[in-house]
């Protein structure tokens, strides 16, 4: 028996394999020209998009491999993202990655290796081919994270990430083996007609087991600990990779294996998530109230977001609608956008200052006005003040937790209203330093950004303003994406 | 409808917002055309504020006036609706009309580090929240201008303001912030729990909360509560207000008083009131008792003060608290005195605001102990603050005494409820408020009086007494000529404004029997 495959519906996937091993071959053969590279995978990269596009438009669902591999509107909301997080990812490497003094070429046939394995994720029906995915993430990212190979801070990052990663990628294993073994198969929609009998109480140990993989990857507190070192340790454009991409491709493989497999089983895994989700928010705020290094800062604070994007995935089994699906993509739809925007400012600035210390931002306002209002914008965002487009990520967690409507819900959902305060604390603190101190006297040899770099700002912020002020652009998509489902 | 009738609000929101769009382009260095181009947008704004006066219908003041209603976030049910009727025409007037003044009065002296362009765009950006707040009839569009609101002033008072201005604008930012995390919480209630998912004001208040069970609603209006309450700001949600006002640069502490303030006790009583009607008249009573309450704390507050700016916020939490007894009483003669106490206090506590900045920049302190003898050094700045603080004690013939009498008057015969607090009837709680409030009429006049006595009578202190003191400055004297004219105007014509709220005051108290 031949499988059926669908070239167009794997178009994504395969314009972006070729682009990895055409990246590999220029950089082995044409050596001298190093700014090839990087134009091959932003190409490779767009011309990826289109495919998503068509697809989108043509609006027919395929699904292949007996169905371990579907193509529908909610794989492909989530291409559309990861690609387009990747291309914003690229244009805040050149500048890093051609100054410093790395191995260009291979640095993007990893990253867009990564990418591959996110877009795969968000079509994977399966737990194996979900499994396969997340380790083509991971591994390549391990090795970026390493990237700096003279800096002990850089391979500390690198090996704590692998050894976690590895722990946790074990713990996954085991429990989506446990549930082999109960379903009897390992595509989800086996495993959720098998939840939807009487499972026994053994299975909700598997569900525990393979959500705490999971809660590793998306460093949701307790299981968090690597990702305060691993982002300050590793090259800025790999930590924004790594806050923003792979931490989407994390919670695009917990909410497609809840969807799609546990939601009978609610009970195994709500009142999990409930914990990681109040435990993420909380520590997650609270650590960052006391970091002194906006990458830091930063870190924990993706780690508090987390908890956000957990919430409404902790009141899913009390919601009939698609609200709370829709809360999780259009969270990570805005939290790229004003997360990457952050970073991309910070690598900006941080190329004159040489320094990612908060307080080498005091007096920003008056050095470097434009990337100062900038930034603001972004802290902004990321604390949920309108009419920046946080705010409506921040609504949609909480249209969720009151279309659940349950108790539970709603006592989480006034600790993520608590918590949405204390984090403009830490958020305005960075916008404080800015524009109510004085500058520093001293200004070491000032490095303009490039084009590259300015671009990258200039699409986050536009999306952070434009859907903070009509935010109908991106709720309408998390509409269409679960549409049909 | 006439075109002016579809745009004046949109324009009257807006207009700002490109006003500042351009003082943000032109380059720094020309200060005489950012300061013209914020001036002339706020005067065209005032202008749009002008047309809507001419062409309201006073007649029929409770229905909503130059509507918009287009889509916005269809998804969440959202639209993008704004009117106006007698309740909110006055508040947006007098938005538009200090705006421009502040402009003005800032023309020569800005406050440290300058800056007249960052300045004049966030005072700008300020007005589109404001006025967008007073229009909104959409709960998530309110929302939105309520937060829009902070930013500027967040950075007004912390880049602008005194020694301790970190301090001062982290805490009002965070305690706004806490109150309206809260309120968003408690729209989105409404919005799941009522008999139509929808966010539309209107709709809302048609449905008055039917359908909701009695304990929801009480939680809903707590949420709403929290939000407004720490706007207001009511006791024991005040501490942010004095310390932001004492370190806010002196237009911010004018526009804090006389138009952010506002915000709040309009909220309660255009979407608290009319929406949760059942829940509000159980809480009435607490919110009274917490109005009383604030008003003798913040009049005793302010008999200890010896910062004359600080003196003056404490008395916004005094005479915030007659504005929230005339809503707590749920009549419409107490709203109708609410509404004129909020335009009153806007004025009144604005010029003494204006006052207070122009004699700290001349005597380059604020401290009452050092100042006095104004009346002699600058005779004409000491009579506007004594006419200011007459007119804030509540001097009959002025603005002032309408804000408060009429509140007091109102709680004589509240609406008709069963329960008052501590188990008597919502009658003789009201009536013992009333006594209390009358109290605090006297304190006020206390403080005021002995404010002025300190800083404007007797001689010059000794190291004061070589300065040349400036008597009041051309733009000074153009500022503070419309908001004196109106305070007499007002005081003598009261009714100018009653005719405009009485209509919107009824029709919204029909529910609570009043």
């Amino acid at each position: 028996m031949n499988p059926v495959i669908d070239y167009h519906a794997l178009a994504p996937e395969i314009v972006l394999s070729v682009t990895i091993i055409l990246c590999l071959l220029v950089d082995l053969f044409i050596p001298d020209r190093p700014r090839l590279v990087p134009q091959l995978a932003s190409l490779g990269v767009l011309a990826a998009i289109i495919p998503v596009l068509t697809l989108a438009v043509s609006g027919t669902d395929v699904s292949m491999f007996g169905g371990a591999f579907v193509v529908d509107n909610y794989a492909l909301a989530f291409d559309g993202l990861f690609l387009v997080v990747a291309y914003i990812t690229l244009l805040v490497s050149f500048d890093e990655i051609a100054d410093g003094d790395y191995y260009g070429g291979e640095y993007y046939v990893l990253l867009l290796t990564s990418v591959l394995g996110m877009v795969m994720m968000a079509s994977s029906r399966d737990l194996v081919s979900i499994f396969i995915a997340l380790e083509t993430i991971s591994i390549p990212t391990f090795v970026l994270a390493g990237w700096r190979k003279h800096d002990t801070k850089s391979n500390e990052a690198a090996i704590k990430y692998f050894l976690i990663g590895v722990l946790s990628s074990a713990v996954m294993l085991y429990g989506m083996s446990l549930i082999f073994g109960f379903a009897n198969g390992t595509k989800l929609s086996v495993i959720s007609e098998y939840s939807a009998g009487s499972p026994p109480a053994l299975f909700a140990v598997a569900i525990f087991l393979t959500i705490v993989g999971f809660a590793f990857k998306v460093s949701a507190v307790p299981f968090h600990f690597w990702a305060p070192d691993t982002y300050e340790g590793a090259p800025l454009p790999v930590t924004a990779f790594l806050s923003v991409a792979s931490k989407a491709a994390g919670f695009v493989a917990l909410l497609t294996i809840i969807r799609f497999g546990f939601f009978n089983s609610s009970d195994s895994w709500q009142p999990l998530i409930w914990v990681l989700a109040a435990a993420s928010m909380t520590f997650g705020n609270l650590a960052a109230l006391r970091q002194t290094n906006i990458v830091r800062m930063l870190a924990y604070s993706s780690i508090a977001q987390g908890g956000f994007i957990l919430v409404p995935l902790a009141v899913a089994g009390d919601i009939t609608g698609p609200s709370a699906w829709e809360a999780v993509l259009v969270y990570l739809m805005i939290y790229a956008a004003m997360n990457l925007g952050a970073f991309a400012v910070v690598m900006a600035v941080s190329r004159r200052t040489h320094s990612t210390e908060i307080s080498s931002f005091a007096g920003l306002g008056r050095v470097d006005s434009v990337n100062a209002v900038m930034l603001s914008l972004f802290m902004f965002s990321l604390a949920g003040i309108p009419p920046l487009a946080g705010w409506f990520a921040k609504f949609v967690i909480f249209r969720a937790v009151f279309d659940a409507g349950t108790t539970a819900a709603v006592v989480l959902g006034v600790i993520a209203a608590l918590n949405a305060v204390v984090a403009f604390f830490y958020y305005s603190n960075v916008v404080r330093r800015m524009w109510f101190d004085e500058a520093p006297e001293v200004v070491s040899s000032p490095r303009p950004a490039s084009v590259a770099l300015t671009l990258a700002i200039g699409i986050t912020v536009v999306v952070v303003v434009v859907v903070g002020v009509y935010p109908e652009v991106f709720a309408r998509l998390g509409q269409l994406a679960f549409a049909s489902g | 409808m006439t075109l002016f009738d579809e745009w004046a609000l949109t324009l009257a929101v807006f207009l700002p917002l490109v006003g500042m769009a351009l003082v943000l382009l032109i380059p720094r260095g020309q200060e005489t055309a950012v300061k013209a181009v914020a001036l002339i947008t706020s005067l065209v704004t005032l202008g749009v504020g002008v047309g809507i006066l001419t062409q309201f219908n006073y007649g029929k003041a409770s229905a909503l006036q130059f509507s918009v209603n287009e889509s916005w976030i269809d998804v969440i049910n959202s639209r993008f609706h704004l009117g106006i009727d007698g309740i909110s025409l006055p508040l947006l007037i007098l938005s538009m009309l200090i705006v421009p003044l502040c402009i003005i009065y800032s023309w020569n002296h800005f406050p440290e580090p300058h800056n007249p362009k960052a300045f004049l765009a966030l005072i700008l950006l300020l007005e589109v929240g404001m006025n967008g707040t007073f229009v909104s009839q959409d709960l998530i569009l309110f929302f939105i201008f309520f937060e829009v609101v902070l930013l500027p002033m967040f950075f007004m008072i912390g880049v602008w303001g005194g020694p301790n201005r970190e301090y001062a604008s982290i805490k009002f930012f965070l305690f706004t912030l806490f109150g309206s995390a809260l309120m968003l919480v408690a729209f989105l209630a409404l919005f799941f729990t009522s008999k139509e998912a929808t966010f539309d004001m209107v709709k809302l208040a048609q449905f008055g909360g039917s359908g909701i069970d009695h304990t929801t609603q009480l939680l809903i209006f707590a949420g709403l509560f929290l939000g407004f309450a720490i706007k207001v700001p009511m006791f024991p949600f005040h501490t942010w207000l004095p310390d932001a006002h004492t370190e806010a640069p002196t237009v911010g502490s004018v526009l804090l008083a006389a138009v952010l303030l506002k915000l709040g006790t309009y909220g309660f009583i255009r979407i608290a009131l009319p929406i949760l009607p059942d829940a509000a008249e159980a809480w009435a009573p607490w919110i009274g008792l917490l109005a009383v309450i604030g008003i003798i704390y913040g009049a005793l507050c302010c008999l200890a003060q010896r910062d004359m700016k600080r003196l003056i916020a404490f008395s916004s939490v005094s005479h915030m608290g007659f504005v929230m007894l005339g809503i707590a009483t749920l009549t419409s003669f107490g709203i109708n005195a609410a509404v004129f106490g909020m335009v009153a206090h806007g004025l009144i506590t604005g010029m003494l605001f204006f006052v207070a900045g122009s004699v700290g920049e001349r005597y380059h302190t604020r401290e009452m102990s050092r100042l006095g003898g104004l009346l002699t050094q600058a005779p004409k700045l000491g009579w506007i603050l004594g006419f200011s603080a007459m007119a804030s004690l509540g001097l009959p013939g002025l603005a002032g005494f309408w804000g408060e009498f009429p509140a007091i008057l109102a709680a004589y015969e509240p609406a008709n409820l069963a329960n008052g607090l501590f188990g008597t009837s919502n009658l003789v709680t009201f009536r013992s408020f009333m006594i209390v409030a009358a109290i605090g009429t006297v304190l006020a006049a206390g403080y005021l009086l002995w404010m002025l006595q300190r800083v404007a009578f007797g001689k010059p202190k000794p190291e004061f007494e070589a300065t040349h003191i400036h008597d009041v400055h051309a733009s000074e004297w153009i500022a503070w000529t419309p908001i004196l004219v109106l305070i007499v105007v007002l005081g003598i014509f009261p009714g100018l404004l009653f005719s405009i709220t009485d209509g919107a005051a009824s029709s919204l108290t029909k529910v609570f029997g009043g």
